[in-house]
């Protein structure tokens, strides 16, 4: 019997990072607890004959591996209802979840459907007094809330990005395939097309990210950027009004609705820094703020501050980067 | 098509942090004196939904939890934006009840409502964000489910919905009944009303309900065994340093310390 279940996702086939967090995560508690670690492997396609592997470096030896064509990205209702059986059978006391975007429609309604307790979003794991304590941010990310479940089973979502990939640990590890039954039109939501933004670097895997932000003004200002990010091989990121105002897509929102990102080096430009913005960002390693506005709350977390209209510093910003690595 | 929308009255998210205070006892916001508005997503899935009755004469209820009291405006906002009519769940408590303890009593008052075809609600709420109203209603319901939708793309039979995804966008089919939680996207700003439309907001129908007047689903609360153990304000302190003087010599210093931290 598995006392903690790890849902990881391999929906094109190789393992999701976030499923690594969910490691860590589980290794934080499963000592004090005195619980082991079991990962459920869902996804399709030949890229699962490897991630095991990547679950028993991490330190997991158990891994029960499902195979199934509808296990593909975006097909939510087919994890849920592989994941409800797999739950039924191995009766954890804790699952953890990804509260990626999948993990975002999963969580909640297997916690129902196993008459579980729950907590979600949460960016931190720990232990106490036999109940699993959980932290999470809320108000915008102007205060933290510290959870305390006693209740069993108990599912746990987790903020991709929260947590860091677990240091390699590996140990000698079990692959059990379990088959599943699933008609395709049981399913009531199913993917018809799949919009993929292009990007160079990834928003969530960069080391450098340029944040942009309303101060921007309008498209012409995320080109600048855009120069900007690529002379540093970093990513493109924006604060929520670009998002909203269809400057940037969607996906490129950045805090606490959109991304959390942790690059070595972040730099917000035309940002006010709004509490929302800041949960997203705060876990870089170095934060420059470019902003006209000397009052603007973004200088509270910054590290360094130029206090200048964007429009003055990017262009030269981007010449100087340019002549140094003699672009 | 019979839609309702779930709308939350919350403190204003964008008040200045100054004026931002936990309570030590109900471990919430509080919220004496601060200036009360429609939860931020909240209002973008209301605006989808007067899209759709403003395409093909769906029929939009607004359906709120809360002391009736305090969220009369949040009401007459949305029946001034456009929506036909509004049920209040009366409950003092509302503003401590948990995101489980909440969809459950919005579930029952759904089920009170009648058939309903597409029930929206906002991705996340703007005080403890949980993001879990959405999917509980769809189990309570027994309902479809689909998170962080931006559009409706299309809006008769099984509707497609345009849904945010890491790298971009899915486009789901879903069948109905469904529960949709909507994140704002430019398509889904939310309308202004019109002087004329505040004046016939005033005689559009409000009922409101007590809690005791619903009875909620025989499964259990998943809020349940979850205790809020403390709510903390982290400290900030500030330790940005300005790099001075003209636009170049500021561009010159940034090089500078990126090259002493090896990030360049
Ligand atoms: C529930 C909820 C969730 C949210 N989620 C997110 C989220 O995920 N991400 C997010 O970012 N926000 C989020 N927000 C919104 C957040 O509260 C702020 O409204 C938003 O971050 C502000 O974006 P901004 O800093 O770009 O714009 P503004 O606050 O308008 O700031 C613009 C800044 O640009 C500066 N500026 C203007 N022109 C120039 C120039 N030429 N040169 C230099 N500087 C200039 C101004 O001085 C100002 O500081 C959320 C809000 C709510 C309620």
């Amino acid at each position: 019997m598995p006392d903690i279940l790890v849902v990881a996702t391999a929906p094109d086939g190789t393992l999701s990072r976030s499923s690594l967090e969910l490691v860590a995560g589980a290794h934080a508690i499963s000592g004090p607890l005195g619980l082991g670690v079991t990962a459920v492997l869902l996804g399709s396609g030949p890229g699962l004959v490897d991630a095991p592997q990547a679950l028993h470096r991490h330190g997991v030896a158990r891994v029960l591996r499902v195979d199934h064509p509808l296990l593909t990205a975006g097909e939510s209702d087919a994890y849920l209802r592989v994941i409800e059986q797999v739950a039924r059978i191995e009766r954890p006391e804790v699952v953890l979840i990804s509260a990626d975007t999948m993990g975002r429609d999963l969580a909640a309604r297997l916690a129902w459907r196993l008459g579980a307790a729950l907590v979600t979003e949460c960016s931190e794991l720990a232990s106490g007094d036999g109940a699993v304590v959980a932290r999470r941010q809320v108000y915008g990310g102007r205060a933290v809330a510290t959870m305390a479940v006693t209740r069993r089973p108990a599912v746990f979502s987790m903020k991709p990005r929260s947590l860091d990939v677990p240091a390699p640990s590996p140990v000698a590890g079990t692959v059990e395939d379990l088959t599943v039954e699933m008609d395709p039109g049981d399913l009531p939501t199913r993917v018809r097309q799949v919009l993929r933004e292009q990007s160079d670097v990834g928003l969530e895997d960069a080391q450098v990210v340029i944040g942009g932000g309303r101060g921007m003004g309008g498209p012409e200002g995320f080109a600048q950027l855009g120069e900007l990010a690529s002379t540093l091989g970093g990513a493109v990121g924006a604060s929520r009004p670009p998002a909203d105002s269809g400057w940037v897509p969607l996906s490129w929102q950045v805090g606490q609705t959109g991304k959390t990102i942790r690059p070595a080096l972040y730099v917000a430009v035309g940002i006010s820094g709004a509490t929302q913005h800041v949960a997203g960002v705060s876990g870089s390693r170095m934060i420059v703020a470019i902003n006209r506005d000397p009052e603007a709350p973004i200088f509270s977390v910054a590290h360094l501050g130029i206090v200048a209209d964007f429009r003055e510093v990017v262009p030269p910003l981007i010449a100087k980067i340019k002549e140094l690595k003699g672009l | 098509m019979d839609v309702v929308v779930c709308l939350k009255q919350v403190v204003d998210p964008e008040l200045p942090i100054r004026d931002f205070a936990v309570d030590p006892g109900t471990q919430r916001q509080v919220r004496d004196g601060r200036p009360l508005v429609i939860s931020t997503y909240d209002e973008n899935a209301l605006e989808v939904a007067l899209q759709l009755k403003d395409a093909s004469g769906a029929k939009v209820k607004v359906l709120t939890l809360g002391p009736a009291a305090a969220v009369s405006e949040a009401i007459r906002l949305a029946l001034a934006m456009g929506a036909d009519e509004a049920i209040v769940v009366d409950d003092p408590r509302a503003p401590e009840l948990s995101g489980a303890e909440k969809a459950r009593t919005l579930a029952a008052a759904i089920r009170r409502i009648g058939p309903t075809d597409l029930i929206l609600t906002g991705c996340e709420s703007a005080d403890w964000a949980e993001r879990v109203v959405a999917p509980l209603l769809a189990e309570d319901l027994g309902a479809a489910c689909v998170t962080f939708v931006s559009r409706i793309e299309a809006g008769d039979g099984a509707p497609l919905v345009r849904r945010l995804v890491e790298d971009g966008h899915h486009l789901v089919e879903v069948r109905l009944p469904a529960v949709l939680s909507v994140t704002s996207d430019e398509s889904n700003r939310p309308r202004l009303p019109k002087v004329k439309d505040i004046m016939a907001a005033k005689r559009k129908p409000v009922q409101t309900w007590s809690p005791g007047d619903l009875t909620p689903a025989s499964a259990g609360d998943v809020g349940a065994g979850v205790e809020v153990r403390g709510v903390v304000v982290p400290e900030r302190t500030s330790r940005c340093e300005f790099l001075t003087g003209e636009p170049v010599e500021q561009v010159e210093a940034l090089v500078q310390r990126l090259r002493d931290q090896k990030l360049l």
